[in-house]
């Protein structure tokens, strides 16, 4: 039992996956922009209760740890969405949330349902936020739905200008 | 009232008329770099001014002497590096504590006259001095109490709400939407009170900033209701001036009662009683609405 979860977890395989082990598969295309300074953005994914906009848990975060201002935490909040319904609530560095800033290209995220903010997320409705904000650049947040609890077809969405499209399934 | 004393109580008045008035279209403000911040090692820089157009400093610097902060946990806190220009002062504050600071300025005055021996008295100063100098029980004792606040919000991390307590004195916001939780496009609503007591039926004004770039003033006037609770929705991203104002009573305008300017040296000119009793009371902030 220990070895298949753990199978399904790093595999991010789907088919016939028990419910409550689901695993949500993300792919956030942070895009190549052609701009004199660039940084790589500072990212929030996080999870929103579509009804009132809360948020539901904190998949990742990805700053600059290393950071001379505050270990970067002094950018947290451009996240401004995400700061002012979760992140303020957190302390950083987060275990299993707080990772590194991602070069342009798309990304490929599994999120196992077994641990985190999954863990304890109720079947139902929800949107994936990834929320972008770069340093001498712009902010944006693009939203997709999803529903967990029940394998699902992927859906995406695209931002517009900070970030390219972003995939979400469960499986 | 010696020399001395008349002129720290006209210095305590000076004070007060740096502070908004609401027939004045000189306005206090005091603008902070952000009202939202992260991380353990934040400072906040802040302007301080009096200008016509907000928020540009184009009338004169407010001074800094009376600038106070109270912390995240209710305690004293300090400005730091306070510099006054011609038009703009600027100072820090060193968010050391998770949570709200309030950054403000806030004077009491009194205005009385009576009589004494036959002579007219008067008196301009704190309610302190007022206390000592106007023997009680004076005959045809007649007071003006005016009170004015300029507040401004900074939150480092979470809001809290221990530093935005009312006093009970004069006119204060009372949080029911957070001011630095306050976002375009969705309803907030602030409680006002005075002396303690829910403010009803006052009229609050709130001014977006960059004046310069539009048109119109683009102003939203809001009244309370009986529990002196107002519910705005900023159109906008951006800061905010809020102002209201009570008055009743008398007017704490008309001086020392002698003819203003007189030479100096000159024999003051006999002393007028007050029309009656009267209070005013300001309250002035700069919020910002966050963008959604």
């Amino acid at each position: 039992m220990k070895r298949s979860i753990s199978l399904l977890t790093f595999a991010g395989a789907a088919v016939g996956a028990p419910a409550m082990a689901a695993d949500l598969n993300v792919t956030v295309e942070v895009p190549k922009l052609n701009v004199a300074e660039y940084h790589k953005p500072y990212v929030a994914i996080w999870i929103e209760n579509p009804a009132d906009s809360s948020a539901a848990g904190t998949l990742a975060v990805w700053y600059d740890a290393k950071n001379r201002e505050d270990n970067g935490a002094k950018w947290l909040k451009d996240m401004r969405q995400w700061w002012r319904k979760a992140g303020r609530e957190m302390s950083f560095p987060a275990d299993g949330v707080s990772g590194a800033t991602r070069a342009p290209g798309p990304q490929k995220l599994v999120f196992s349902g077994a641990k985190g903010a999954l863990k304890s997320l109720k079947p139902g409705q929800y949107n994936l936020v990834v929320e972008a904000a770069r340093e001498v650049g712009g902010h944006e947040a693009v939203r997709v739905p999803f529903v967990w609890g029940k394998p699902g077809k992927p859906a995406s969405a695209k931002g517009s200008a900070e970030l390219g499209t972003v995939t979400v399934s469960v499986k | 009232m010696t020399f001395k004393t008349r002129l720290l109580a006209v210095a305590a008045v000076g004070v007060a008329l740096a502070l908004p008035m609401s027939a004045s279209a000189h306005r206090g403000w005091m603008v902070p770099a952000f009202t939202t911040l992260s991380g353990d090692s934040a400072w906040v820089t802040v302007d301080a001014a009096i200008s016509n157009e907000l928020f540009y400093p184009d009338h004169r610097a407010m001074r800094t002497d009376g600038i106070k902060v109270i912390a995240p946990d209710g305690a004293a806190d300090k400005i730091q590096n306070a510099a006054t220009g011609q038009y703009r002062s600027t100072f820090d504050v060193q968010l050391t504590k998770p949570g709200t600071y309030k950054i403000y300025t806030a004077s009491n005055s009194v205005m009385a006259s009576w009589t004494e021996n036959g002579e007219v008295k008067r008196f301009r100063g704190s309610p302190e001095d007022f206390a000592k100098q106007v023997p009680a029980g004076a005959a045809d004792l007649k007071t003006i109490k005016s009170s004015s606040r300029n507040e401004t919000f900074v939150t480092r991390d979470k809001p809290t709400l221990e530093a935005l307590k009312p006093t009970g004195q004069g006119l204060e916001l009372v949080p029911v939407t957070h001011p630095t939780d306050v976002i375009a496009t969705e309803a907030a609503t602030f409680k006002f009170v005075i002396d303690g007591k829910p403010a009803a039926g006052l009229e609050v004004t709130l001014i977006p900033g960059g004046a310069r770039w539009r048109a119109t003033p683009g102003e939203i006037k809001v009244k309370s209701g009986p529990d002196g609770a107002v519910t705005f929705t900023l159109p906008e991203a951006g800061l905010y001036w809020v102002n209201a104002t009570v008055r009743s009573g008398a007017d704490a305008r008309g001086g020392m009662g002698g003819p203003p300017g007189g030479a100096p040296g000159a024999a003051p000119a006999p002393a007028t009683p007050l029309a009656g009793d009267g209070m005013s009371a300001s309250y002035t902030a700069v919020i910002e609405a966050q963008r959604p």
